[in-house]
């Protein structure tokens, strides 16, 4: 026995650092990929067409990909808990729509009290998400496909076919839309901050770290004393929240709603994250990763008319950028299993 | 060993959500009411609807509710099947538009109605075949890869097609499409829809291929186990998958008489809401065809009703989603409740191991 472990122990070691090291470095190769097709992307676009890096072409860029970015960051919190949400896209409808309700109804509103209760729609359709899956114990998916008609449907309910114009807001409102800092956007600021703070939150703090445990294995995290269900429950509830931030700017930004906005965003946002490297069936994943994703697949969007690619390939390609992404998550997954393997065998 | 090989699949086989149901006996009754209230359901709201709706219940009606649930009923069979074994299958209504892209684009080349649509069934097949290969041979979530080739699939459909729209078809294809039985209302492919499920029907609930995807879907890895060529298994199912799915592409394409590339764009999630509505558990091993019918009829007999009584075609998609997410919630909570009134159930902390 102990003839084994010794002559074993060396190797084990090494091996075992070098795993560790070996995981970091696969994660890191796993956003440094996705930048560097980014960097590719708007490198060739811009020698097609210099104009491509002009300042209005990219904060149009930046502006585009706000809320697709926010909402991926939400959605990897929920991922990364092995749940999904599909309410998003009507989450945002609901609560961009509630702000220009509000502002239609009420003209002299203070901008920051309709700002806050637009988000609190969004929370609080996250919050009968979160209970519906953590309490009552339904699957995520199935959840969040009804709550995705329900909050559609109430949408659709207030809205009653009306529509509202940029008329109806105020135009402080409005200008923080279009209004840009160092000439970055405002709404571009707000998506990076999101970012910043979601990934401080996830890297840094204990019950982040316990959404990342209770994604890879929920029984173990419940062993091991984690509250899974109130975990799963702020999940859901910051998601919620950080969509109804999204129908906020989305009503700033674009002025003009009516029920259907947002429609067909859920699986966008999926898509988004899933290239960024957020595994579908939890534990793994960043919020710095799922953000590239969503500009990338923004990029993709606005770069293709100008690589004169008819703008119709634009969805074939995002497919086909999503299967390159879980085709090659598996790969490395299966690469470091591999390692792993080498390690244990040659242990025992 | 065998316990460290089938942890990482086991936790494959139920992706949403961190517990599965309780047990066999009880899942089993569950199931039965689960059935049975669904079709319970149905039953209810039709006699509701000719009560109170006028012009309900006449074949007319009947006649156009058919026409409308049927790219839905023929998708969710094949549809159910999937789930069941634990999988899912986003792509559906991406390959119904790609395959009325396609279908458009050879008639406007000028190919006969009678060579077009074979090969677009062969395409569906083949589009499934690449959704079961990555599935099955890759080893890759099929809910990550369904996403992918839902967007893909599109925007072929798209490449294709572009924002075009084919309208020309013959009129005796067209008018074909949508005729009625004799001297009533009902359209023939009722007949289509119901010899297909009677096939899907006997395949899952009465050959040794339904018990195994039971089987599998209750846990693959020792399905494998039990000799169940597990991956040609999927395989052929998502193949179904497609060529059902381009059936009702060229159903569709016929029925409305116009090939676009964004036809029946978003269908796959009422598809998977009628599934789970029937009573098929998204973790799969769980599940029957007659409940996933009586969910699609469900479904497509309240939208006619509110459609007859002049509500708002809006308010249709709050009930879609109450209905989903109440079936859902409540046996949960019933099992809950009979468990907490049984006395020589097991105690709290044991319970909760077993979550």
């Amino acid at each position: 026995m102990s003839a084994v472990s010794t002559s074993a122990q060396p190797p084990l070691q090494e091996h075992g650092g070098g795993d560790a090291k070996a995981d970091r470095k696969l994660r890191q190769v796993r956003e440094v990929g996705i930048l560097l097709a980014l960097v590719l992307l708007v490198v060739a676009t811009t020698i097609v067409n210099p104009n491509f890096l002009s300042a209005q072409s990219v904060r149009d860029l930046l502006l585009g990909a706000t809320l697709l970015t926010i909402l991926a960051v939400g959605q990897t919190l929920v991922i990364v808990t092995r749940s999904v949400d599909l309410s998003v896209g009507s989450i945002l409808g609901l609560s961009a729509f509630a702000v220009g309700s509000l502002f239609a109804a009420f003209p002299t509103m203070p901008v920051p009290v309709a700002i806050i209760a637009g988000v609190l729609v969004g929370t609080v359709c996250g919050a009968v998400n979160g209970a519906l899956v953590a309490l009552a114990r339904v699957p995520a998916l199935v959840v969040t496909l009804g709550t995705l008609y329900i909050f559609r449907g109430i949408d659709y309910w207030w809205a009653s076919g009306k529509q509202i114009n940029a008329s109806d807001m105020p135009s402080a409102f409005l200008g923080m839309g279009r209004a840009s800092v160092l000439g970055i956007p405002v709404l571009a600021l707000v998506a990076v901050l999101v970012v910043a703070v979601v990934g401080w939150y996830l890297t840094s703090y204990r019950s982040g770290r316990e959404l990342y445990a209770i994604g890879s294995e929920p029984a173990a995290a419940r062993l091991s004393g984690i509250p899974v269900d109130r975990r799963i429950f702020m999940a859901f509830v910051a998601n919620g929240t950080l969509a109804g931030l999204a129908g906020v700017l989305y009503a700033a930004r674009f002025g003009t709603l009516d029920a259907t906005v947002g429609t067909g965003l859920e699986l966008q946002v999926v898509a988004a994250a899933v290239v960024g490297g957020v595994a579908i069936f939890g534990g793994s994943g960043t919020v710095l990763g799922a953000a590239l994703g969503a500009v990338l697949l923004t990029t993709i969007g606005s770069a293709l008319p100008i690589l004169r690619v008819s703008g119709f390939w634009q969805q074939a390609v995002v497919g086909l950028l999503i299967l390159t992404a879980i085709g090659l998550d598996r790969v490395l997954a299966v690469r470091a299993e591999r390692k792993l393997r080498g390690g244990q065998s040659r242990g025992a | 060993m065998a316990p460290e090989v089938t942890a990482p699949s086991s936790g494959q086989g139920a992706p949403f959500g961190p517990d599965r149901a309780p047990r066999g006996g009880t899942l089993r009754r569950l199931l039965a009411t689960r059935e049975a209230s669904v079709l319970g359901a149905l039953v209810v709201t039709v006699i509701l609807a000719s009560f109170w709706v006028d012009g309900f219940f006449t074949d007319r009606t009947a006649g156009f509710l058919i026409l409308d649930v049927t790219a839905i009923a023929l998708i969710a069979l094949p549809m159910t099947l999937i789930v069941i074994t634990g999988e899912i299958d986003l792509s559906v209504a991406s390959i119904l538009g790609l395959t009325s892209a396609v279908m458009g684009q050879l008639w406007f080349l000028g190919l006969p109605l009678e060579t077009i649509v074979p090969l677009c069934l062969a395409l569906g097949a083949v589009l499934g075949a690449i959704n079961g290969l990555l599935v099955t041979v890759a080893g890759l979530p099929s809910l990550a890869v369904t996403i992918g080739t839902m967007a893909l699939y599109r925007g072929l459909a798209y490449v294709i097609l572009g924002d075009r729209a084919v309208a020309d078809f013959p009129r005796s294809w067209t008018s074909g499409a949508t005729q009625r039985l004799g001297e009533t209302a009902i359209p023939w492919v009722v007949l289509l829809i119901a010899a297909l499920a009677v096939v899907f029907g006997i395949v899952l609930h009465a050959t040794p291929i339904g018990r195994s995807l039971y089987a599998i879907g209750s846990n693959d890895e020792a399905a494998r186990f039990a000799g169940i060529s597990v991956r040609m298994t999927k395989l052929w199912l998502f193949v179904a998958s497609g060529a059902v799915s381009a059936l009702a592409g060229v159903f569709w394409t016929l029925q409305y008489s116009s090939a676009r590339a964004d036809n029946a764009f978003g269908l796959e999630l009422s598809v998977v809401a009628a599934v789970l509505l029937g009573g098929v558990s998204i973790f799969g091993g769980l599940g029957a065809l007659p409940g996933v019918i009586g969910g699609v009829l469900l479904l497509g007999t309240i939208r006619k009703a509110l459609e007859l009584a002049d509500v708002s075609s809006d308010t249709l998609s709050v009930v879609t989603g109450l209905l989903l997410v109440i079936s859902v919630v409540a046996p949960n909570i019933v099992a809950r409740l009979k468990e907490r009134r049984r006395p020589d159930t097991p105690s709290v902390p044991a319970h909760s191991n077993q979550r």
